[in-house]
């Protein structure tokens, strides 16, 4: 098989990559450049974008012995990834760009390009598996390494897209890794993980939000609608947040308050206490399956952060919307934030949170806007 | 993706990027090697001393004698990029010095080692840099040269124009700028790193003031290049230390790489009629056979083959529909190896200045490649690209459509 391998310029796409060829595939290493400008060394453990990085990723294909190209895909990530994280700030959601960037770069922009150049698959350093089914079919599902599990950023990718993707490290631990990768003699062995967004190189958020979203500001309420305060800035609220809330005057049960919801176009910013936070269940926009459509009324577990718990709950697919109902409240769920819904390991699909219900009556039903 | 094998298992490489580097020649080869056990630092006095700077002048009288200088006219360098930034810098120093000469004119398509030099002394000084516009061939526009001479000749250090151009081949009307500059006693600079081997020259009767070239160009070894420079010109150095080179170039001379490069100067210039022959015929063939294999390709640059117009090794389309790095991809990947433009650090193909400067759209400066023979080139090199250029334009097209950035 001709085998494109993403590399990052980290070690586990190096070795994802170097398993790839072990296994007598024909593969070609890429290394993405994806920021316009990109610095020259990476600082501290932040993003994958710099010349350091690209240079890291060059070496590990010297050493597995494979070509090597850089792609620019920097004014498409752009557009794709950064653009759209912006606007969904500004929309007064919590966007996940990985997912993003997965579903629009790496396995579209990349998986189509490699496709067309003669490649069968692209392999990447995520840690997911692909198995087989019985029926020939292929399934996503969580890696062996609970802790460093990908497959909620995977929760994108349709049949289609998984039917050419490869994740060689879903079946083995990421300590299993590093010492693979000494071993193999890949100077990125000790490499420090990258976390956080990989356009945000000193993880600040909210000052890459200042520099580029026009201000937006409005007032603090309680649910009530008193006004408690006023703020610069909407975008630098998230749901679940409860530091930084610009109100002077403390709860009159003197309990801390938390973000419930922020309403962009009025910069209206209601807080209230922690058991408000809980939500019973949400609406999916703009769903992707990983399999077949799932129909009716089905159980399921939806996780709704990179790294948060899987919830016990109901799904079913209406109008090309997704519904949850938890069977359990949950806190700090965020219009924005990906619900990817599980079968125990296995990814059935995902979808956009649009809309959330607090409470379990049914005259709470969450609406579409 | 491994390289075509032959039937003996042996790998063969189609090498078609010769305007990057080419083959050392095997005698400059033989001719460094043997300096390099060799024991002595030129500026040293004693014995030793000498034997070394016996070889360092005997190469610069054989490089003088080979291009029509003499030998105090030949100044050793680390190669093409550092001889072009002692000429501009130097000259634009030494002639600026008192603030009244600030212009330097030159060209859109002039090579990265020319444009960021004069870039970065228009950033940091207070040059006033002037790149004169091409024609869709990539000719500068001689009468805009002129113009611009004209509008205040008093206030030109220097003009600095490319003898050939290093992506489309277009040789640049040397002689007419060169007359344009000197009839209100402006120096010119010429990059012709990609000339000196492959046109015929001769610095005496060329007129220009100072000229850069390579090693690694023209059969001589990496990293060693030679400024020419007229006696009478005067340069402020940009390497301060030992006072080497006529207290312009300082820093310990590399004899074995002087030695090498001496004689691969040789070879080339001699040998440069046949060199034109060789590399000019198997070029017009790939042209030929390129533009059957894709009719709707374009060929950039001068069309013709005539050496006043164009370098006779360069062949540089560009494939419309297709992304330029897509098609060195699937090339490579069939050991046919070839150029899409000059690469950034990261290595990251860009749309060419050149290409742009021409007035190429960024969609057709992207879809580019350029092939470039060499005195190792064979007919074999052009059949193989004859049979895969074809499948890999469809292929890069198809990936083109799907993924245009």
């Amino acid at each position: 098989m001709r085998v494109l391998a993403a590399m990052s310029g980290g070690v586990d796409s190096a070795v994802a990559a170097a398993r790839m060829a072990d296994a007598g595939h024909d593969v070609t290493g890429i290394h993405l450049a994806l920021a316009r400008n990109p610095q020259s060394y990476r600082k501290g453990a932040r993003g994958c974008c710099t010349l350091e990085d690209s240079r890291d990723a060059r070496r590990a294909a010297d050493v597995i012995g494979i070509p090597f190209y850089v792609w620019d895909l920097a004014e498409r990530f752009h557009a794709d990834v950064v653009d759209d994280f912006l606007a969904e700030y500004a929309a007064g959601r919590t966007p996940n760009p990985c997912l993003r960037c997965n579903e629009k770069i790496k396995f579209a922009a990349v998986l189509d390009r490699a496709l067309a150049l003669g490649f069968d698959a692209v392999a990447t350093g995520h840690y997911a598996r692909v198995l087989e089914a019985a029926n020939g079919r292929r399934e996503l599902h969580r890696s062996v390494d609970r802790t460093k599990d990908q497959s909620y950023v995977l929760g994108v990718l349709t049949a289609g897209q998984l039917a050419h993707a490869l994740f060689p490290l879903g079946g083995t631990m990421k300590r299993a890794v590093r010492a693979e990768a000494a071993e193999r003699g890949l100077a990125v062995a000790s490499k420090p993980d990258s976390h956080d967004i990989c356009f945000i190189a000193d993880g600040d958020t909210a000052g890459f939000l200042k520099g580029r979203l026009e201000p937006s500001p409005g007032h603090v309420v309680d649910e009530s609608g008193a006004v408690l305060g006023r703020h610069d800035a909407s975008y630098a609220f998230t749901v679940g947040q409860r530091r930084g809330l610009h109100i002077s005057t403390p709860a009159p049960d003197g309990r801390p308050r938390y973000v419930l919801d922020i309403e962009p176009v009025t910069g209206t910013v209601t807080v209230g206490p922690v058991e408000s936070l809980d939500v019973w269940s949400m609406v999916g926009v703009h769903p992707r399956w990983c399999e077949a459509e799932p129909s009716g009324e089905f159980s399921c577990e939806v996780q709704i952060r990179a790294h948060g718990e899987p919830l016990p709950a109901r799904a079913c697919v209406e109008g090309g919307q997704l519904r949850v109902d938890l069977d359990e409240p949950a806190r700090g769920v965020a219009p924005g934030q990906a619900a990817v819904i599980y079968e125990r390991t296995r990814v059935i699909g995902s979808a956009t949170i649009d809309a959330v219900a607090r409470q379990t009556s049914p005259a709470a039903t969450p609406t579409v806007p | 993706m491994k390289p075509t094998s032959t039937a003996t298992g042996e790998r063969r490489v189609t090498y078609l990027d010769h305007a990057a580097t080419t083959p050392m020649r095997p005698q400059a080869v033989e001719a460094m090697t043997a300096q390099l056990t060799k024991l002595g630092n030129a500026s040293s006095l004693h014995g030793s001393g000498r034997e070394a700077r016996r070889v360092v002048e005997e190469a610069r009288e054989t490089i003088g004698a080979a291009v029509g200088a003499s030998p105090s006219e030949v100044i050793f360098t680390g190669g093409g990029t550092e001889s072009n930034n002692l000429a501009i810098k130097g000259l634009y120093w030494a002639r600026n010095a008192g603030g009244d000469r600030p212009r330097i004119l030159s060209s859109s398509v002039e090579h990265h080692a020319v444009l960021d030099p004069l870039l970065w002394l228009s950033s940091h000084e207070s040059a006033q840099v002037e790149l004169i516009d091409v024609d869709p061939l990539g000719r500068i526009d001689i009468d805009a040269l002129r113009a611009s001479i004209q509008s205040d000749p008093g206030s030109v250090a220097l003009v600095s124009v490319m003898w050939a151009n290093n992506e489309v081949g277009t040789v640049q009307p040397i002689a007419e700028l060169v007359e344009a500059a000197h009839r209100h006693g402006i120096p010119v600079h010429t990059d012709a790193v990609q000339a000196v081997g492959s046109l015929p020259f001769d610095f005496a009767t060329g007129g220009v003031d100072a000229l850069s070239f390579t090693g690694h160009k023209l059969g001589g070894p990496l990293g060693v290049g030679v400024l020419l420079t007229r006696r009478e010109l005067e340069l402020v150095p940009v390497l301060h230390g030992g006072g080497q080179e006529r207290d312009i170039r300082s820093g310990t001379i590399d004899t074995p790489s002087i030695a090498g490069l001496a004689t691969a100067v040789e070879l080339a210039v001699k040998h440069q009629p046949e060199f034109v022959e060789l590399v000019g015929s198997l070029r017009d063939d790939l042209v030929r056979r390129v533009r059957s294999e894709v009719p709707d390709v374009l060929y950039n640059g001068d069309p013709s083959s005539d050496l006043a117009r164009r370098l006779p090794n360069n062949a540089h389309f560009s494939f419309p529909g297709c992304e330029g790095d897509s098609l060195l991809m699937l090339l490579d990947a069939k050991g046919i190896e070839c150029s899409t433009g000059s690469a950034c650090s990261a290595g990251v193909p860009q749309a060419s200045h050149v290409l742009l400067a021409m007035g190429a759209t960024e969609a057709t400066a992207r879809g580019s490649l350029r092939f470039s023979f060499g005195h190792t080139s064979v007919q074999a090199d052009v059949e193989a690209v004859t049979e895969a250029i074809g499948p890999a334009v469809e292929r890069a097209r198809a990936a083109g459509l799907s993924a245009v950035v």
